[in-house]
């Protein structure tokens, strides 16, 4: 770096409106950019966060969800009595067998319908998912028509407010609770008694099981003893890993589409770039002319521009990262195509997608600064001095 | 007119410069119209379906079932001249995270009531023959390179165990929006396979669909079903197939907003790139400027030299972008084509886009004329630059 | 001063140069077969009437445009043995360039721009903290340091481009026409200081121009017309 830096940032803010235009362009896609890995980041963050890493998860043998499971009762004997199960302050095993349905409630917003995950817990449940934690209400009565609510799910629709009721399988149930999940996926759920909801769908048996291991570097063992076991025909994971697979269709979805887009897109910010720096170049004809003289040689002068078309896309992406990290302010919901639920979750920022969408723009900066910065260094010297 | 003249003259001026402009538009005009065909492509089922068509579903959801014996109670209703029915079966070949549409459909009324699926005579033969058999839609088959009477493995999902079916032939679209991806087998080896295994799970469909006789009777139509059905253990909810297919539509209601706040941010960069372009010409030529208005043009004169130009520029980009977004939108429908059966640009996607660039034209002019207009001829002359 | 051993010494040898410009297929011979040579420490005026090619003389001089036959040897060096990269650092060490416009550089001061020929030394930045006081010193600017150019005279940015161009403290300092673009005090103060560079400082010096006065200045003065010296 023979011409200093102050040299190139000096000449862009000389430029305030060019400058400002094509910094708003590049910001404008990497804002795109980073938005879109955020969001695949968050509904990500959200499901890893659901599980635990010390509990197994127990479905049907290639159900891939809950939802499609569901385990017999002498199944749920043999399960529960696994000895590397942990047990509870009442010497009980640790084991959760829920019921895990969807039902239509209608979003507070737009009135439209979306699938809400209904989950029939049991005692065990809140042992098991320790995250959960009530922060309105109460807890619901054992053999009563009530529910509790995630705080998601409370903030989106219709009646799941606490007070509120929830109309399914011919009853009224009211909602005596809300209760929060580290922002996991948990809170976009609605949970009552599994014996209720077991009665009220006429269903024989649970969908899954959800286990406490006393020691989860035992999970191997278990799973499979489980899994070999001719009595049962189960699949069994790690709980952090059967919620992070359900992310996989949805992140990768909104990644290749995201950044498809945004390569398209940065196409515009590219020539935007490309079309400032040729200006700058031309403009300053005379004073490439005059470097040379000095004897400042064709590469220094090609990497000086370079360098300037760095900075200003640098400076682009700055503006589109500071401006995406406000995003994460913000909580969206979706449907998650795995689990065919609705699933409310933030924009989520990680130092790789800061890194990331940096990078991006330096290559916006490299592959619109090219030409130009070739053009300057290859100016005859007498031609540049001559221009005005 | 002479003013046009000159206004294209002096976009020729530089050359590089407005070609550039020109090609950055073009690229930001194709990109929004290729996310206006994605959005499209969304709602291309709920296009597709038919008005006369009725969907009564489990009103608690979808994922619940309905009893095999609402069909005859349906067809009861007065106004309802057919009615099929078809179950998701949710199975996957070989490969979980390679999704496709598969469902359990009756053999018998099917197709009459989709039209627009067509299947040859031959085919539908050997669909009511053969118990395993299945009907699969042209790109799927393609996908996984079947052909008709192969032997094919679904793994089952929610029905476990591994499927055998033999493919009975091969359906077609009529329109260019229907949807050739998925895969029909017959419901009633579903039926008594689980009959078989798990009788709780048998005797039960997913959804019923009706022919009625009049798109304007549909209120009434889907009022009657579902009262014929209220307090019962299974309440139905019945809605014209365009609702049921915008309700699927619905679920991915965040992401098409996110691509619709996309392709708005998309016309931002067209105005920045325009904008700056327009800057810098307007910042080389003021003295100009003044000299004509030393020659006695008026200011209106300038606005027009500079307007035309701006618009000259846009819409070059504009026509040169929607030229684009054809074989681009092809290979990008072609690479995603398991994501998007169907994936066509409309002409009002493009005009959109043409307007939007006409739009910005104008905008990116007023710059540089509230410039070129205020400037007094003295500090005109004097400004190099 | 010179590190190059006796006085006497000469610095620009020309012999048999002659350049012509080509338009097409058309040549329009500029220079015609000169010879003279300049020894060190030499002041001389190149004089004569517009487009009779004296900055195409400086200009080949200076290693920015190359001879289409002839040679120049300036500094003990033959220009044409030296590639286009070499010539660069070989200016950057020899020759400093005085231009009619100043040719400074906007978005730098004063200090900035006379520091920036010192960039392509291996000198300190405490050094050339050093080089470029003492050079805004000589030309009596030490009080203008951090203002940009537009903020100084039109005969302060030339002062600053001869800091600019001694600063390195190079072989042969050029000038072309460095006061044609200034009223006359200003003129006469930068015509001052070139002579003070020469007799003070012992540079070797050719100036381009019409004033008379810049004549009068020189030790030697040279008329170039229609292609030859005189
Ligand atoms: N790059 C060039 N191409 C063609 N002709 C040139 C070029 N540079 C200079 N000339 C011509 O060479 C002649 C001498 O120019 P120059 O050295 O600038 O004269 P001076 O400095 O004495 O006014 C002029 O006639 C000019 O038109
Ligand atoms: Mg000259």
């Amino acid at each position: 770096m023979k011409i200093p830096i102050y040299y190139n940032y000096r000449n862009l803010l000389a430029r305030k409106l060019t400058t400002g235009l094509t910094v708003l362009g590049i910001g404008l896609v990497v804002f795109v950019f980073s938005g879109v890995l955020m969001l695949a980041y968050g509904i990500k963050k959200t499901l890893v966060a659901t599980g635990s890493e010390d509990n197994a998860t127990v479905i049907r043998k290639a159900s891939l969800t809950e939802m499609m499971s569901y385990i017999t009762r002498d199944q749920v004997s043999i399960i529960e009595s696994q000895p590397e199960i942990a047990r509870g302050p009442d010497g009980k095993p640790l084991v959760a067998g829920e019921l895990y349905v969807l039902i239509s409630l209608n979003k507070i917003k737009n009135g439209d319908a979306a699938n809400v995950v209904l989950r029939g817990v049991g005692p065990a449940s809140m042992l098991v998912h320790s995250g959960v934690k009530l922060i309105e209400g109460r807890m619901f009565t054992e053999g009563l028509p009530e529910l509790i609510v995630g705080k998601s799910t409370a903030q989106g629709f219709q009646g799941a407010q606490l007070g509120g009721s929830i109309r399914f399988a011919k009853q009224n149930w009211r909602v005596v609770g809300i209760f929060e999940a580290g922002k996991s996926a948990f809170e976009s759920e609605v949970w009552g008694d599994v014996n209720q909801m077991l009665a009220a769908f006429n269903r024989p048996v649970v969908s899954s099981m959800t286990l406490k291991l006393a020691d989860p570097s035992k999970f191997t063992a278990l799973k499979e003893r489980l899994e070999k076991d001719p009595r049962l025909s189960v699949d069994v994971k790690r709980e952090k890993e059967y919620y992070a697979d359900q992310s996989y269709a949805m992140t990768s979805f909104i990644k290749i589409l995201g950044v498809v887009i945004s390569v398209i897109f940065s196409f515009g910010a590219v020539i935007g770039a490309m079309i400032t720096m040729y200006a700058n170049i031309a403009n300053r004809a005379k004073e490439i002319g005059t470097l040379r003289v000095l004897g400042f040689k064709r590469r220094n002068i090609l990497s000086s521009f370079l360098v300037e078309s760095i900075l200003l896309s640098l400076a682009g992406g700055v503006v589109g990262v500071v401006f995406a990290s406000f995003l994460s302010m913000k909580t969206i919901s979706t449907t998650n195509w795995d689990t065919f639920s609705e699933l409310a979750f933030g924009f989520a920022v990680t130092p790789e997608i800061v890194a990331y969408s940096l990078i991006f723009a330096v290559v916006m900066g490299v592959v619109g600064g090219f030409l130009p910065a070739v053009r300057a260094a290859r100016m005859n010297i007498l031609t540049a001095l001559r221009a005005e | 007119m002479k003013i046009l003249k000159l206004a294209i003259k002096n976009a020729g001026r530089h050359k590089l410069r407005t070609g550039l402009t020109i090609v950055g538009l073009a690229v930001a005009v194709m990109a929004f119209g290729l996310i206006r065909t994605v959005i499209d492509a969304w709602y291309a089922g709920a296009e597709a379906s038919a008005p006369d068509r009725l969907v009564s579903r489990n009103a608690v959801n979808i994922i619940f079932p309905l009893p095999l014996s609402y069909k005859e109670q349906i067809l009861k209703v007065p106004g309802v001249e057919k009615v099929s029915y078809a179950h998701w079966f949710g199975a996957y070949y070989t490969d979980p995270k390679q999704f496709f549409a598969n469902f359990a459909v009756d053999h018998h009324t099917y197709f009459d009531l989709f039209p627009e699926v067509i299947v040859d005579s031959q085919t539908l033969a050997n669909f009511r023959s053969q118990r395993n058999a299945a009907v699969v839609g042209q790109i799927l088959a393609d996908r996984f390179g079947w052909k008709p009477g192969d032997q094919v493995r679904l793994i089952g999902t929610i029905y476990p165990g591994d499927w055998d079916l033999v493919i009975a032939g091969i359906y077609h679209g009529r329109d260019k929006t229907t949807d050739e991806s998925a895969l029909m087998l017959r419901w009633d080896y579903l039926d008594e396979t689980l009959r078989a295994t798990v009788p709780v799970r048998a005797g039960y469909v997913g959804w019923y669909i009706s022919k009625i006789s009049s798109p304007a009777e549909a209120v009434r139509i889907s009022a009657a079903i579902d009262s014929m059905f209220k307090n019962s253990l299974a309440e139905t909810l019945t809605q014209t197939e365009k609702q049921f297919q915008l309700s699927f539509i619905a679920m991915s209601g965040t992401i098409i907003t996110a691509l619709r706040i996309i392709s708005y941010l998309i016309i931002g960069i067209l105005l920045l790139v325009l904008t700056n372009t327009m800057g810098m010409s307007a910042r080389e030529r003021i003295s100009e400027y003044a000299v004509m208005k030393t020659l006695g043009f008026k200011p209106f004169h300038l606005v027009q030299l500079i307007a035309d130009e701006s618009l000259f520029i846009s819409l070059s980009g504009g026509i040169l972008g929607i030229l684009l977004t054809f074989p681009m939108a092809s290979g990008f429908g072609e690479a995603m084509k398991y994501y998007f059966p169907v994936f066509e640009t409309k002409p009002q996607d493009l005009l959109v886009a043409g307007i939007f660039a006409l739009c910005v034209g104008i905008l990116a002019s007023m710059f540089p004329i509230l410039k070129a207009t205020r400037v007094s001829i003295v500090d005109g002359l004097r400004s190099i630059g | 001063m010179s590190i190059y051993g006796e006085r006497s010494r000469t610095i620009v040898e020309i012999e048999a140069l002659s350049k012509s410009y080509f338009r097409d297929s058309l040549e329009i011979p500029v220079l015609r077969n000169l010879n003279f040579s300049l020894p060190e420490g030499e002041f001389v005026a190149l004089m004569g009437p517009s487009g009779s090619g004296k900055t195409t003389l400086l200009n080949l001089i200076a290693g920015i445009d190359r001879p289409t036959k002839g040679k120049v040897k300036v500094a003990g060096t033959d220009l044409a043995q030296l590639s286009e990269g070499e010539l660069a650092k070989w200016r950057a060490r020899h020759i400093g360039f005085i231009f009619q416009f100043y040719n400074l550089i906007p978005v730098l001061t004063a200090y900035e721009n006379v520091e920036l020929p010192l960039l392509l030394t291996s000198l300190s930045k405490s050094e050339r903290k050093e080089h470029v006081e003492t050079a805004l010193g000589i030309v009596g600017l030490s009080d203008r340091m951090h203002h940009y150019p537009r903020q100084l005279s039109g005969g302060q940015e030339q002062r600053v481009a001869i800091a600019r161009a001694i600063a390195t403290d190079p072989t042969l300092i050029l000038a072309d026409e460095p006061t044609g673009d200034l009223d006359k005090k200003s003129a006469e103060e930068i015509l001052e200081l070139l002579s003070r560079l020469n007799s003070e400082f012992k540079k070797t010096i050719v100036v381009v121009t019409h004033d008379p006065r810049a004549a009068e200045k020189a030790h030697t003065k040279k008329h170039l017309d229609k292609g030859e010296l005189s």
